[in-house]
């Protein structure tokens, strides 16, 4: 268990910067996800953090010493591959007490070890088994085990379940949380995938173009995203984000000439500006297309998820999803009406996409707070 | 493009097996010459039914080329030859793929060219060095002035001497540096994913530790068909050896087989001389067939 903090940490690759400053305090125990497209630089980030790339600027410390010059082995932190790289030609066993070997533990201690780790991830029966042998998620779970015998301060997950498949892969999450409350230690994990990121983390990092765009628990990054990059990336669907106008009556000008009502005084402040209009699916109702003050668009197609069902509408040519609870009798093609909960809308800035007005705080000017 | 035609295949074979009849006539030529006697292997055209005198030519072989002793020595040479050649390639390929210093590129093609380089090209520099393996350092000491200012100073004359001549080192040293094998194992490391390597970094090993924990034995069928091909290379030299081996006691098996090819005013004995040559070109045959296997696997390099 260590605290991590990360202070102004900068990566380039040549002349080419990958990480532009990150700074971040992680505490200890804590479980922190970094979420973001591929390519933004999270592995990097976590690699930096690992010592298995070098930090071009800034500084990283696990527990309270700066790490930037340390060995990979030095700095004791475990970490989980995405492809596992478990050693092919050594045994279940071999691959868990390799890092014990090393360090150089007796052999009657290495087995201890090595048996109450496979006993935890029910590994028992496949010891004396070569990784190829295995299935995915037998190997990914030996790939567990052989960052857990350490028993590292840091634990680092880089998009350990992308190989799996859905099932199993849900399963290894809760899994792998289950692990965390049991050793506690801080671990930092990296994915693209947002419902992991959501059941996992205590807060998540949502990185884009390597910058951090928010960081907040996972129900804040859901209902408060910060900027439009962080509204659009997570939730499915995502968010329906409208760039318009805002008018001198402080309503929503869509570019089209549709006129959208902003919460009560919200919109006088912005008036005249470009925003991007930010509603999530669940805050949009569908009513009749002849409804007072209802925006009409066409419905698209119908997307049943069981318990709830979403309707992907065109919009003047733009997608706009409505998520429903109750069954409807829609098919393509159909006009409908779509009203919007006017106190869970978002305001982004059209130019920098910083958010200027977010449900919690309707009606407040963040711009000028 | 896969065919499969009657005619096509009629033709296929006929190919395949005018192939292997080429192949293996000479070779059986030589085990029925070995299995005759003086006067049937002298008759024109040579009988090609094997007769019972295989035993007395392989011992008269024997005797008269001391094929017990060189054979000793041929296959100390050819086994320490090959081995070398791996232990030198795969450590040469891990610096060349695994650490990143200015100028690897350079190194590795350095290497490379040598292909072009064959002993043969460069025998007279190398025999000079194996007749005084120090003469290069007492060159530079010579050409910096070291060795006069140590005789004015102190009034010794400085004379670095190693002789190699007739001796293992001087036999295989000039012979273990390999380019192909250097290539083969760099073509191999560059398979190994990264993050087996940066997993091995985070278990807390070091790149020694990592080579012969988890590379060396990854390359096993790599090892073996480098050391496979190498021994039947090394086994087959012929011009260094003659060259380095001046006393007569020290040859090597391929060398002495000149003592058996009869004179122009000598016996005929070619019985005795084919007795011979099968004796020595069984070891690499023998290699050859118990290592088949794992020789086809190196090569194809599949085995992950």
């Amino acid at each position: 268990m260590a605290p991590i903090s990360i202070r102004d940490v900068k990566k380039s690759y040549g002349k080419t910067p990958v990480v532009h400053g990150v700074d971040l305090e992680i505490e200890s125990g804590e479980f922190i996800v970094i979420l973001g497209p591929s390519g933004c630089g999270k592995s990097t980030l976590l690699r930096m953090v690992a010592g298995l790339e070098e930090i071009s600027g800034g500084e990283i410390a696990i527990d309270g010493r700066v790490v930037n010059q340390m060995e990979p082995r030095q700095r004791g932190c475990a970490m989980v591959f995405q492809n596992y790289a478990l050693y092919p030609h050594m045994t279940v066993a071999d691959n868990i007490g390799y890092a014990l070997k090393v360090a150089g533990v007796s052999k009657a201690e290495r087995s201890r070890r090595i048996g109450e780790v496979a006993k935890a991830l029910s590994l028992e029966p496949f010891l004396a088994r070569r990784p190829m042998a295995l299935s995915g998620g037998q190997r990914q779970r030996v790939a567990m085990g052989r960052a857990m015998i350490r028993e590292p301060k840091v634990f680092l997950f880089d998009e350990p379940l992308s190989n799996l498949d859905a099932k199993l892969r849900i399963a290894m999450r809760a899994e792998i949380r289950r692990l965390h409350r049991r050793l506690g230690a801080t671990s930092i994990f990296v994915t693209h995938d947002q419902n992991e990121a959501m059941t996992l983390a205590d807060r998540i990092i949502v990185m884009n173009a390597g910058k951090v765009e928010q960081v907040g628990t996972p129900e804040d990054v859901y209902n408060f995203p910060r900027t439009r990059f962080v509204a659009g990336f997570v939730g499915t669907p995502a968010m329906n984000l409208l760039e318009g106008r805002v008018n001198e009556d402080g309503a929503f000008v869509y570019d089209q000439g549709r006129i959208v009502d902003l919460p009560q005084d919200a919109g006088q402040a912005f008036a005249g500006q470009r925003v991007v209009l930010g509603v999530r699916a669940e805050a949009a109702r569908l009513v009749s297309p002849e409804a007072q003050g209802a925006l009409v668009a066409t419905a698209d197609f119908i997307e049943e998820l069981g318990a709830s069902r979403v309707v992907h509408a065109d919009f003047d040519g733009l997608p706009f999803a409505v998520a429903l609870t109750d069954s409807v009798r829609l098919k393509p093609g159909d006009r409908v009406g779509i009203v919007i909960d006017p106190h869970r809308m978002h305001l982004y800035s059209a130019e920098t996409g910083a958010a200027i007005l977010t449900p919690a705080l309707a009606g407040t000017n963040l711009a000028h707070a | 493009m896969i065919e499969r035609t009657p005619i096509f295949n009629l033709i296929c074979y006929t190919i395949l097996a005018l192939g292997l009849v080429i192949a293996l006539l000479p070779f059986g030529i030589v085990i029925i010459a070995a299995t005759l006697d003086l006067k049937a292997v002298n008759t024109v055209p040579m009988p090609l039914v094997p007769s019972s005198h295989f035993w007395a030519n392989v011992q008269e072989a024997w005797t008269r080329a001391d094929l017990g002793n060189k054979l000793v020595h041929s296959m100390i040479f050819a086994v320490a030859v090959a081995f070398g050649k791996v232990l030198l390639s795969s450590m040469a390929a891990f610096t060349i793929v695994y650490f990143r210093f200015p100028g690897r590129y350079l190194i590795f093609w350095l290497i490379f060219i040598t292909l072009m380089l064959p002993l043969e090209v460069r025998i007279v520099p190398t025999y000079s060095i194996a007749a005084n393996a120090l003469q290069p350092f007492q060159a530079i000491l010579d050409v910096t002035g070291l060795t006069s200012l140590f005789a004015w100073l102190f009034g010794i004359k400085i004379k670095l001497e190693w002789g190699l001549l007739n001796s293992y080192p001087g036999l295989v040293l000039p012979l273990v540096a390999t380019a192909t094998g250097t290539f083969l194992y760099r073509q191999f490391y560059l398979t190994v994913p990264d993050e087996l390597a940066e997993a091995a970094k985070i278990d807390g090993s070091g790149p020694v530790r990592f080579f012969v924990d988890v590379l060396l034995p990854l390359s096993r069928a790599n090892m073996i068909a480098l050391f496979t091909i190498m021994f039947v290379w090394a086994w087959n030299q012929y011009l260094w050896p003659l060259l380095i081996t001046t006393d007569p006691k020290f040859g090597i098996a391929v060398t002495e087989l000149k003592t058996l090819i009869p004179s122009e005013f000598g016996l005929p004995d070619w019985n005795v001389a084919m007795a011979g040559t099968l004796i020595i070109m069984s070891p690499p045959l023998i290699l050859v067939i118990l290592m088949q296997r794992w020789f086809v696997r190196g090569l194809i390099s599949t085995d992950k």
